[in-house]
């Protein structure tokens, strides 16, 4: 294999491996914020022990987040080398502002959030909880404005010409509110919040199924339940949103997603199907004019296809864009109509009678990280040939130096170790969800809580 | 053009190149004490004594590996040119050094998951490994960027990547293990007691011998075999206080230590890594990586920099985000601050 595709491999593998981690720091972090909003609130001790217990779990993600992110900031360097430099002018500004405003300010109030339960005021620790998850938010801010001006560049110039030729700013704000960045971030907040609030759902309904920590774990399931419902039913509308985006500017993305060839017809939504590239076709499920209607609200009007494109201008992997867009869309409507009905029994007060449904909750947790993962591929297959959409190609963008021979070594590298890495995080996840969120009355607190305890008493009197 | 945008008299880029080497010095001087606290793990044989030195950077280590991030990504924005040439010719070792990174953080968070001796033994282990295994990459890679690499005519390296391993980077890499084990050990003695402690200030004695002698061999070396590097010196000999000022505060710290004064001594730890990468910075600048070839062919601040408008954005970022950085780095260190006692929460 050659380095480019050795290249591709590591880095989608790298990247894909870190996607799992930050998206659940990110919702966990929304679900702590509201359990430990709550505690200070109600100063109801279930508050505290779920609080307590999610902050391990969010220790188990962030971790290994931080640990496999600084990866991708080392191989624009190491793989990509032309892309660092083409780049680098507009870029950087994107990844340093992601360093100094949001990992900064994750990092730096995490040994509050982590240690400092028995050092500082309740208060003072959901303040810094609000920091860390603020911290992650705006990290996805920066990683998602830099990688939208990837799809959809603005603010830039292009100076020099042929292997010099590179990109500068000209318009930061131009550059940060790209045409896409909007959207898309939205897009990942609100998948970031699933995939969160899918873990607390898993974890609660297997306490409840087993008849342990009932209390809390109903209090904790509808925390999580309100934010799935309100992220799953948002999703609609910023998937929508995004779509349209991707119609308007990258055109030969929409055609791949939907498998459109012919330019001059009006397109058909697909529910299901399977793409022949070779012959040009579809075979599967259709709503005829449908893809015409959601981009024009014209059934008959004309989508532009992939053969408008010259043949080296367009996606290649075109059936497996199909299918990661397809499944993204299906695992996105099942998080939708579970969260509906269960907002429903909810309603009804019968929630926790439903063992089948609160089954099918454990389960649900790979399905917001399936989504998660199925929208990335779509996004970044479907920019393909393209790393910086129509300015910089992919197989341009490598480290000129770099051979083959040392992409395998760091490639067999990553995969040995990720597949420690995964298999230890499930293995202690496994067993921070067996051991509950139990405080075994060991807490020793600060005297602020102690003092907040004294509160608890006056108020109980 | 580029000199005519200037705050000050100093152009964009050279601002740049202060910022990031302050970025950097922050990280050498932060990452730096935790890197040396865990590569003296292993001298720690009690299960508490481990925990408790293991403890000692645990609220901090997270927020110190940020200025890694935030150095890494101001080269990047500051001078696209270096960071591409840089990391795809050291392929190898930042792989390794990916590697150890992703090895001690892992370590440090499940180490103590688990009660079972040969699992913290073997966490243990990879957490010292790893730490002195990054201290030595950081050192070796500053050996090649002191001697120079070779550069064709399009900035891009035209060398071989094992000759990354020389005996020079070599001696630089083991100098830079055994000052960040100096200085790891004296803040563990702020954060110890009891016999932990007694122990801690026995190996710190040996550690400034340690770091005092390689730092002799590193100085001599390059004295004889680099004279280049101290060009900068006989044409701006004011400079040479930097210098001076270093040695001062090296030979402060054993003064300070006998006086049990370990507060001081880690200030002037601290001012002895920041003056050691100022001393870089002034034997390099302008240039940032040195051509083993044509001079032509060097990376300077001026061809590897990005445009006048790029770095002017990334200076108002810089301006509004170091002292947010700064203040919640001092609350952390504030609030964690005292002797390390072990509770519910800690690893």
């Amino acid at each position: 294999m050659d380095v480019e595709i050795l290249s591709r491999i590591q880095f989608a593998f790298t990247v894909a491996f870190h996607y799992i981690y930050p998206p659940l720091s990110i919702g966990i972090g929304l679900i702590i914020v509201i359990m430990e909003g709550l505690y200070l609130r109600t100063r109801n001790k279930l508050y505290e022990d779920m609080t307590r217990f999610w902050i391990k779990i969010f220790a188990l993600t962030f971790g290994i987040g931080v640990a496999t992110g600084i990866v991708m900031e080392f191989e624009f360097g190491t793989n990509w080398a032309t892309y660092s430099r083409y780049v680098g002018d507009v870029f950087g500004s994107a990844l340093a502002a992601e360093g100094i405003f949001a990992f900064a300010l994750e990092s730096g109030f995490l040994g509050i959030l982590l240690f400092g339960w028995n050092r500082v005021s309740p208060r003072v620790h959901f303040i810094s909880t609000i920091g860390v998850w603020l911290g992650s938010m705006f990290s996805a801010i920066w990683i998602v404005v830099a990688n939208s001006w990837q799809q959809t560049p603005a603010g830039y110039h292009v100076v020099g010409e042929g292997i010099n030729a590179r990109a500068e700013i000209t318009d930061f704000w131009a550059m940060v509110f790209n045409p896409s960045s909007v959207d898309r971030l939205t897009h990942v907040w609100l998948g970031a919040f699933l995939a969160g609030a899918f873990l607390v759902l898993s974890v609660h309904a297997y306490y409840l199924l087993r008849n342990r920590h009932v209390e809390l774990s109903r209090k904790a399931f509808k925390i999580a339940l309100g934010v799935a419902l309100v992220a799953s039913l948002g999703q609609l509308v910023s998937g929508h949103q995004s779509a349209d985006g991707v119609a308007v500017n990258q055109p030969a993305k929409l055609a791949a997603m939907e498998g459109h060839f012919d330019s001059l017809a009006p397109a058909p939504l697909y529910l299901m199907g399977w793409v022949n590239k070779e012959a040009q076709t579809v075979t599967g499920l259709s709503i005829p004019g449908g893809l015409s209607f959601m981009v024009h609200f014209d059934g008959a009007e004309p989508i532009t296809g992939l053969n408008a494109f010259p043949e080296d201008e367009r996606p290649t992997a075109l059936n497996a864009i199909f299918q990661f867009y397809h499944l993204m869309v299906a695992f996105g409507m099942l998080m939708i109509g579970l969260t509906v009905l269960a907002a429903f029994f909810w309603w009804r007060g019968t929630l926790f009678r439903q063992r089948w449904l609160l089954w099918v909750f454990v389960f649900m947790v790979i399905v917001p990280q399936l989504a998660n993962q199925f929208g990335w591929y779509t996004a970044e297959m479907g920019r393909q040939p393209w790393v910086v959409y129509g300015l910089l190609r992919t197989s341009d963008a490598l480290s000129k130096v770099v051979t083959a021979n040392q992409v395998v070594f760091s490639l067999i590298m990553f995969t040995l170790i990720y597949t420690l890495l995964f298999a230890l995080f499930l293995y202690l996840l496994n067993k921070k969800i067996k051991a509950g969120p139990d405080s075994h009355g060991t807490i020793q607190h600060s005297p602020q809580h102690e003092e907040m305890a004294g509160w608890l008493e006056n108020d109980t009197q | 053009m580029l000199t005519l945008a200037t705050i000050l008299g100093i152009d964009y880029p050279t601002l740049w190149f202060l910022v990031v080497g302050g970025l950097f010095s922050g990280y050498a001087i932060l990452d730096g004490f935790d890197l040396g606290a865990g590569a003296w793990h292993l001298f720690f044989r009690k299960e508490k004594s481990r925990r408790i030195a293991l403890n000692a950077i645990g609220p901090v280590w997270d927020g110190n590996e940020v200025w890694l991030v935030i150095g890494g990504g101001a080269l990047f924005a500051g001078f696209p040119v270096l960071y591409a040439t840089m990391f795809s010719a050291m392929y190898i070792p930042f792989m390794l050094f990916l590697a150890f990174l992703i090895f001690r953080a892992v370590s440090i968070e499940f180490r103590s998951k688990e009660p079972m001796k040969w699992w913290r033994q073997m966490w243990d282990v990879a957490y010292s490994v790893s730490s002195i295994a990054l201290a030595l990459l950081l050192g070796v890679v500053l050996g090649n960027v002191l001697q120079g690499f070779p550069i064709g005519p399009d900035l891009e390296f035209s060398g071989n990547w094992v000759n990354f391993l020389n005996p020079y980077a070599l001696i630089v890499g083991v100098t830079t293990v055994a000052l960040f084990m100096m200085h790891g050990a004296i803040y563990l003695t702020m954060k110890t007691e009891g016999r932990l402690f007694a122990k801690i200030t026995i190996l710190l004695r040996r550690a400034i011998i340690f770091f005092i002698v390689s730092f002799g061999l590193v100085t001599l070396y390059t004295l004889i075999y680099f004279p280049h590097l101290t060009d900068r010196f006989q044409s701006a000999p004011w400079l040479f206080v930097v210098p001076v000022l270093a040695f001062l505060a090296i030979a402060n710290i054993p003064r300070l230590v006998a006086k049990r004064r370990y507060r001081r001594a880690f200030i002037f730890s601290s001012s002895t890594v920041a003056l050691l990468l100022a001393l870089v910075a002034i034997e390099l600048y302008p240039v940032l990586i040195l051509s083993t070839g044509d001079p032509a062919n060097n990376i300077t601040i001026y061809n590897a920099a990005s445009s006048t408008k790029s770095l002017g954005i990334m200076l108002t970022i810089a301006a509004i985000g170091t002292p947010l950085v700064l203040s919640y780095t001092a609350f952390v260190y504030y609030t964690f601050r005292g002797k390390t006692r072990l509770d519910d929460t800690s690893y």
